[in-house]
């Protein structure tokens, strides 16, 4: 065949696309092909296609979709941790005559994947999946506002991971950092394939993320159960609130900064390029505008599990609920005045640096008193150090100290001195693992029980919990020594020889945070394997207060038999307390929404499509954008989208229910 | 599709939802939205009747104009539809907005003036 011909249909991709040279990406692959070939084979094998398929893929029931987005989290938590293992060995060993094991080239991509596999693949799955799942459940509605489009915005944000982990078998991924600043990132020094892989991977993701906050904003709106006014709503369901309003505000921005990166690499615009009249300056000034409220998307649901953690294992009311909620939106306000403290070395001069580094010292102030409001509420109260309480506990200790370096960084003087350096990375891993990802995990052993009906074997998960907490400190506290001694980040190669020993230390606790991770597998594995030892049929193993305690766990499909009445904030302590009885009869047909396979179908496409754009593949791009037009256009017509659980159904489950809490009352009393 | 109409019942649909247009309003916001576009296009495409300038900022108001014409007759946004949320998402998105822009301008503007001299002035295709 002709070359033209070739070019036509496979634009840039050609066998020199496929990294077959470097020997670790073969065997990463060899690892990824046989673990896969494993995988399928064991799904074909148990049959088990069929009940992924129908049962789960095409669930539009929030609660499936969330514990999806929890395992598309833990998934890419894998990936990104390996590259943070590749890269800690590379800076071990790289001294002197030491080249290290890495090159260059491949370095650049490992960073710059880590970072945007950890923030976009992991932590926003994590937080997406816990309010998904949470969230209908504590205001006691059915499901989401927008049921399919749940389900179309997960697969959406799947297939921007699956556009990323392409780029480790075919082609390369960015070499920029994990925020593709220009004008490196422009045509002109990034002509490859690694930010087109970047920005297709953002931008098709990013639709899931944006719909699936207009979906929860509409759902804590207007589905909140009767009674439960605003200041009646469960604190996790208002850091969810606010965070969605957050992330509806924030992203387009993000949507947009990309989309004109995108025509200056395409068709030949000058927004961010160093010539024509193009200006560089403003990605950085774009992107930091969405990336700072990007932040507080990821802190804010992790301040929600706190606050819920804190008041059910003491025992006690949240103290200061009020000034939670005000604190939150205060929150809300302020993350928008403050991007500028990640370029104050760019040069604004000295009234605009002034001006916001002091709306960023401020911005500690609403924080901090939530934490005066977690102290407050533990004090006096009868504290029970359950899993989610220990990381509840490790994150005030951790996120403080996190917490203060961020402050120091905020005083311009001093960021010119720390700007770029490690202490900045330092700080930063310091809140987003001692503050999301702890309370990720504090969420995720506070609401197990209640998505599968058992709790986590406690074992396994306090040595987790122990390898994490003195893992994080072990390999951050040599990156904040090293960070004040002037070493800036992403390097790949030291000369100084004193340096080494840090960078060993730091490897240390990589290695120790591992060892957290495999606890984490096996705790995970032990739990399934010893349900019926870890068995809870009461609903409501830790003494909750809020609705999602209130029905059976796992939940049955429609939450609720009857939508609960709410008359207290904390609406489940508040019926406990009232010894109100469960309504065992008069059930009625329930209206559901039925499972489609459209969110796949759409997703998939668009995946398809970015590939397509990657490759310069028009043809392929033009058909598979046109295959999401007219499959969008051809769903639309489909008024066959619901059903109804008859009420025999409603009532066969709820019996069932009945009978297994009176089989438990006698051990109870 | 949706669930909400079993957990709250047909009676909560309406309750501080949208008001619906006329066909009455449908047309003045169809005749305002026309005008508001003709006229720009009018003063750009008859070159030089005012200066770029000017044309600019009549745009750029008319632009405005545009956008409260269509949320009032398309979107019947008031202070009352939907219990008020409407409002108060309106006035979010304001914030944003003004945070946003001017805050990029004012950050813009003083990065350009703060360029070493022989680096050449930025603002070019600003």
């Amino acid at each position: 065949m002709s070359d033209t011909l070739l070019k036509t249909i496979f634009g840039r991709l050609t066998l020199e696309s496929f990294p077959i040279h470097e020997p670790i990406l073969i065997a990463t692959f060899a690892m990824v092909a046989l673990g896969g070939v494993a995988l399928v084979g064991a799904l074909t094998y148990f049959k088990l296609w069929g009940w992924l398929w129908r049962d789960w893929f095409t669930s539009v029931d929030h609660k499936k979709i969330g514990i999806m987005y929890m395992v598309l989290g833990l998934v890419m938590l894998l990936r990104g941790f390996a590259d943070a293992i590749m890269m800690r060995l590379q800076q071990a060993m790289a001294f002197g005559g030491n080249e290290g094991y890495l090159n260059a080239h491949h370095y650049d991509q490992i960073f710059t994947a880590h970072g945007v596999i950890m923030i976009f693949f992991v932590a926003m799955p994590f937080v997406t999946g816990l309010m998904n799942y949470v969230v209908p459940l504590q205001i006691g509605a059915r499901d989401v506002s927008f049921p399919f489009l749940n389900n179309f915005s997960f697969w959406m944000t799947t297939a921007g991971a699956v556009i990323v982990m392409a780029s480790l078998f075919v082609g390369e991924f960015a070499r920029t950092g994990w925020l593709a600043m220009a004008p490196l990132s422009g045509l002109d020094y990034s002509p490859d394939v690694g930010v087109d892989y970047y920005i297709w991977a953002l931008q098709v993701a990013g639709v899931g993320t944006l719909l699936s906050g207009v979906n929860l904003i509409a759902t804590i709106v207007k589905m909140r159960a009767p009674g439960m006014t605003l200041m009646k709503m469960p604190i996790f369901t208002w850091s969810a609130l606010t965070t969605n309003v957050l992330i509806v505000a924030a992203f387009p921005i993000l949507t947009a900064v990309l989309a004109m990166l995108s025509l200056d690499r395409y068709v030949g615009t000058n927004f961010f390029t160093n010539t024509l009249g193009g200006n560089p300056m403003m990605y950085v000034n774009m992107i930091w505008i969405w990336g700072h409220p990007e932040v507080y998307i990821l802190i804010l649901p992790a301040f929600g599990v706190f606050s819920e953690v804190t008041s059910t294992f003491t025992g006690k009311r949240l103290f200061g609920y009020t000034s939670m909620v005000y604190a939150l939106l205060v929150i809300t306000i302020l993350a928008y005045l403050v991007w500028l403290h990640h370029f104050f070395t760019m040069g604004s001069g000295a009234s605009v640096n002034s001006f916001f580094g002091i709306t960023t010292m401020i911005i500690s102030i609403p924080t901090g008193a939530k934490i005066f409001n977690w102290l407050f509420t533990m004090y006096k109260g009868r504290i029970r150090f359950e899993l989610p309480m220990m990381w509840t506990i490790a994150f005030m200790l951790t996120f403080v100290i996190g917490g203060m370096t961020g402050v120091l960084l905020a005083v311009p003087p001093a960021d010119f001195v720390l700007h770029n350096s490690l202490f900045l990375v330092a700080h930063f891993h310091n809140v987003i693992i001692g503050g999301v990802l702890f309370g990720m995990f504090a969420g995720i052993n506070y609401w197990w029980p209640k998505a599968f009906g058992y709790t986590l074997d406690k074992r396994w998960g306090t040595i987790s919990f122990w390898c994490w907490v003195v893992g994080f400190w072990v390999a951050f506290t040599p990156l904040y020594i090293l960070g004040l001694m002037g070493v800036t980040r992403r390097l790949r190669h030291f000369e100084d020889p004193s340096l080494q020993i840090w960078f060993v230390i730091a490897g240390i606790g990589v290695a120790i945070i591992a060892m957290g991770i495999l606890a984490l597998l096996i705790q995970l594995y032990v739990s399934v394997r010893d349900r019926e030892r870890l068995r809870d049929v009461t609903g409501d193993p830790w003494g909750g207060r809020t609705l999602e305690w209130a029905t059976s766990s796992p939940p049955p499909e429609y939450n609720f038999a009857f939508t609960p009445v709410v008359h207290d904030l904390d609406a489940w302590y508040d019926m406990k307390s009232r010894e109100a009885e469960r309504p065992v009869g008069g059930f009625r047909d329930i209206h559901m929404p039925k499972n489609t396979a459209a969110g796949v179908v759409l997703a998939g496409l668009s995946a398809v499509t970015a590939l397509a754009m990657i490759w310069y593949m028009w043809w392929l791009a033009i058909l598979a954008f046109a295959g999401i037009v007219g499959f969008a256009i051809w769903h639309s017509f489909d008024y066959d989208g619901d059903y109804h659980i008859p009420a025999e159904e409603v009532a066969r489950v709820e019996d069932a229910r009945t009978h297994s809490l009176a089989s438990t009352k006698p051990a109870e009393a | 599709m949706s669930a909400h109409h079993d957990a709250h019942g047909a009676a909560a649909d309406h309750d501080g939802g949208a008001p619906h247009g006329t066909r009455k309003s449908y047309l003045i916001g169809f005749a305002l939205s026309v005008l508001l576009t003709a006229v720009p296009f009018a003063i750009v495409m008859a070159d030089g009747i005012v200066g770029p300038q000017t044309a600019a900022g009549i745009c750029m108001v008319f632009a405005v104009v545009q956008i409260l014409v269509h949320m009032v007759y398309f979107l019947h946004m008031n202070t009352k539809s939907e219990n008020g949320w409407t409002m108060m998402a309106l006035i979010f998105t304001v914030i944003v907005v003004v945070i946003a822009l001017t805050g990029s301008l004012w950050v813009m503007y003083h990065m350009n003036a703060n360029m070493m001299p022989g680096m050449g002035d930025m603002s070019g295709g600003m």
